[in-house]
């Protein structure tokens, strides 16, 4: 493997990272959102706090770390994707922003007309954030980013394979972020809620895998270069990919719902990186290779330096909190 | 006349995305930089607390690590948010920079988010912790998010350094070649960059906590809590205090060889005087010093230790690369002046109680206690000012300017005006949340649970 093609699969790999363990923290916002009345969504409501409270700002670092990676490794595709994806780019920052800063100041609002609208701001910037990071996905798999950057502000995103980009993203999070609370609700003792987690779940992920095989459709007119990729190399992950999401949807129906966290992650992992199976060896589609994008070799060799030292000091760690807050009855 | 229609000509000539762009730039990293600091230096003092609290049986320093920590939970999840507004802004506002110099500048970002990265998961470790780890494994927890503050505060330092002082890459025909991202990372003047800023972030945090708790004191809430929550904080403020002149007068020393410009423009030197004089205050106008002091021989003993070296002034500067100078003057001297300021309130505190005198009584001291923390945060925002304003008209100095580096959008305008309405009602948030927070303990609650979680008495009530 080339050091070009191992800094980008590391790249990848944050992309794949995020998608999963971000988008479940995005993915509970819908939940919130549909939860209902102040009363009536008392449960939902604190079951998300405890679930995603203590684990959300490390996995927002998966987002920094694909930034970083990307614009010290290949830069001028960095600033091409930048300039032209700014208004999707700002959408989602936006909903980032809002996210994290509503998220905690809900938690330790003093008065309930304070949390609900805290919570207002909470859910609705956590559908916006995935829909535009799957709109920006999409525009850079149809190669609508040009090289040199500067492409067209609205022409570049509004387009049928990031509109389905922006819906499989919401779609995902939430199916994730559903297998996650059911396994939670479980686990605090609370059978009622995570029946009532489980039959919304199921409905999400019906949808969203109604949505993921739709998308292919356009695809072949809007984005053939992704659509050859996705048909040939990667079918094998699209075929994981179903496969892992049926098998979640039995298994939440038949109350398997640890196991069930694992078939999920498996298939929106499988998805997001048959994306980037799919448009291999592109970086920018149809514009640029992962090759010709790369910068000096010198940093690309420090950039796996310090993604040697991420496998040593971050996963471990990582793992510790996962494990704390993942097996603790005690919700 | 003339001149006015050069700048015309020059204003006309800047890419439509620079202002907007310099505007937001300075905003968000304004805002982010004080939320920065308490991801650096609160974590110690938390530690401090909270060791005192597990290893000495001490309850009043055990409830302020509790309080701290989740106050720390709030500041940490907008910083942490600013701070990828920032990541954001990069490529957003200086796609010039970031297109030919991502490769030579990115290593310590990477190295950043590892920083990031460990802080992110044992600030989550350690708030989850209160009640469920062992209290010594629950407070060695800290450990890695005070390491993760000095090695992410090195890493954009390093950066910043990198910009006023480029190495590590060759730049022939508007192409950078030979990149050595090491070279760049540890250039010249990382180190003492990083420890001004380090002890900083000290000085700040320090400041700011024992202020909120003079505040209490002057309110009449003189219990042991207070003077607890008082000095803790303080002590490391004027330790930090203390040794930042220092720091920054050896910082300083450097800018006569490596950026003769910023000099000239912090001494407000039109032209090379030898030895040069200290001009505390004014401003230039038409190449006159005018409306501040001139103290003779002091510019030259603070800018090059010694009374008889010159300071190189404005003129030997090309007029089309010197830095806006009055601004850069006066927000340098703001910090300075601050600083010293403060280093004098820290220490006139600990002579007293040296001399027997306590002025934990004094009002008007606890006054000056609750200022401080506002003015250093004024003077650490003075220093980013005279620091970046005086890098101008460069973004990498001496080898790409800033107007380069900016983007043709005129979309940045919106971004700006989005940014400035974003960045108000998180400040607002943020203030009305930590405000309710010190209410609710001071009327004697202590996990603050959430309105609406089940069961809670005003969800009961809004339902009935």
């Amino acid at each position: 493997m080339s050091i070009e093609l191992a800094v980008a699969a590391a790249l990848f790999a944050g992309v794949v990272l995020y998608a999963v363990f971000g988008g479940a923290d995005f993915g509970s916002g819908f939940f919130d959102a549909i939860a209902g009345g102040s009363r009536r969504g008392a449960e939902v409501r604190t079951l998300i706090d405890h679930s995603i409270g203590p684990v959300w700002e490390a996995n927002h670092v998966w987002l920094i770390y694909v930034l970083v990676t990307w614009w010290t490794a290949f830069p001028e595709t960095f600033a091409a994707a930048m300039t032209t994806l700014a208004v999707p780019l700002m959408l989602a920052l936006l909903g980032i922003v809002l996210r994290g800063a509503s998220f905690a100041f809900r938690k330790y609002a003093a008065t309930l007309a304070q949390a609900r609208l805290f919570g207002v701001v909470f859910a609705g910037s956590s559908l916006i954030t995935p829909f535009f990071l799957g709109a920006v996905a999409g525009a850079i798999a149809s190669g609508r980013v040009p090289a040199e950057g500067g492409g067209d502000l609205f022409s570049s995103w509004l387009t049928p394979t990031s509109l389905f980009g922006g819906l499989i993203a919401v779609g995902t999070c939430a199916f994730l972020a559903g297998t996650f609370l059911v396994a939670d609700a479980g686990r605090s003792g609370d059978p009622a809620l995570a029946d009532q987690l489980r039959r919304r779940t199921l409905g999400v992920g019906v949808v969203t895998g109604a949505v993921v095989f739709a998308a292919l459709l356009p695809l072949r007119a809007d984005a053939p270069t992704l659509f050859e990729g996705l048909t040939g190399r990667a079918v094998p992950l699209m075929v994981l990919s179903a496969v892992a999401g049926a098998a979640t949807l039995a298994l939440l129906w038949r109350r398997r719902d640890g196991l069930a966290r694992v078939t999920a992650v498996t298939a929106v992992g499988s998805v997001v990186l048959g994306w980037g199976v799919g448009q291999y060896p592109w970086i920018l589609v149809d514009e640029v290779t992962i090759t010709e994008a790369a910068g000096a070799t010198a940093t690309l060799q420090g950039l796996l330096f310090a993604v040697g030292l991420a496998a040593v000091i971050v996963v471990p760690a990582l793992a510790l909190l996962f494990r704390m807050t993942q097996t603790d009855p005690r919700h | 006349m003339n001149s006015s229609l050069e700048i015309l000509t020059a204003l006309a000539a800047d890419p439509e995305g620079l202002l907007p762009a310099r505007n937001q730039m300075a905003l968000s990293l304004g805002w982010h930089i004080i939320l920065a600091c308490f991801g650096v230096a609160f974590p110690a003092m938390i530690f401090v607390v909270h060791r005192r609290g597990v290893v000495k049986g001490d309850a009043d320093a055990l409830e302020l690590a509790r309080r701290w920590s989740k106050v720390s939970a709030v500041l940490f999840a907008i910083g942490a948010v600013s701070g990828t507004v920032l990541s954001f802004e990069m490529g957003l506002l200086w796609p010039g920079l970031m297109g030919p110099f991502g490769d030579v500048l990115g290593l310590p970002f990477a190295f950043e988010g590892l920083a990031f990265f460990v802080e992110a998961i044992f600030l989550g470790i350690y708030l989850y912790g209160w009640g469920r780890l062992a209290p010594r494994v629950h407070l060695l927890t800290l450990l890695p998010m005070m390491a993760a503050g000095v090695v992410g505060s090195f890493c954009v330092l390093a950066v910043n350094a990198w910009m006023n002082n480029p190495t590590g890459f060759r730049y022939v025909d508007g192409e950078v070649t030979d990149v050595d991202p090491w070279a760049a990372m540890f250039n010249d003047g990382v180190w003492l960059m990083f420890a001004h800023m380090w002890v900083g972030a000290f000085v700040v945090v320090g400041f700011a906590v024992s202020g909120v708790y003079a505040a209490g004191l002057l309110r009449g809430r003189r219990d042991r809590h207070h003077r607890l929550g008082f000095m803790v904080p303080f002590v490391f403020a004027t330790v930090a205090a203390l040794a930042q002149p220092l720091v920054g007068h050896v910082l300083g020393l450097r800018l006569a060889e490596t950026q003769p410009a910023k000099l000239a423009a912090f001494e407000l030197a039109e032209t090379t005087e030898q030895p040069a004089p200290l001009r505390l205050g004014g401003v230039l106008i038409d190449g006159e010093f005018r409306y501040g002091i001139e103290i003779p021989k002091v510019g030259s003993l603070i800018a090059r230790n010694s009374l008889g070296k010159p300071v190189p002034g404005l003129d030997t500067v090309p007029e089309d690369e010197r830095p806006p100078v009055n601004l850069t003057h006066l927000a340098f001297q703001a910090m300075v002046g601050l600083g010293t300021l403060l280093a004098a309130l820290g220490l006139l505190f600990w002579a007293a109680r040296w001399r027997g005198i306590e002025l934990l009584e004094r009002r008007w001291y606890l006054r000056c206690a609750v200022a401080a923390g506002p003015l250093a945060a004024i003077a650490l925002e003075a220093g980013w000012i005279a620091t970046e304003v005086g890098r101008q008209p460069w973004v990498v100095y001496g080898v790409l300017r800033t107007t380069e580096a900016a983007g043709e959008s005129p979309w940045i305008w919106w971004s700006l005006t989005g940014t400035i309405v974003v960045y108000a009602g998180m400040t607002v948030g943020a203030i009305v949340v930590l405000r309710s927070m010190a209410r609710r303990w001071r009327a004697g609650e202590h996990d603050l649970p959430s309105p609406y979680a089940p069961g809670s008495p005003e969800l009961e009530e809004s339902s009935r």
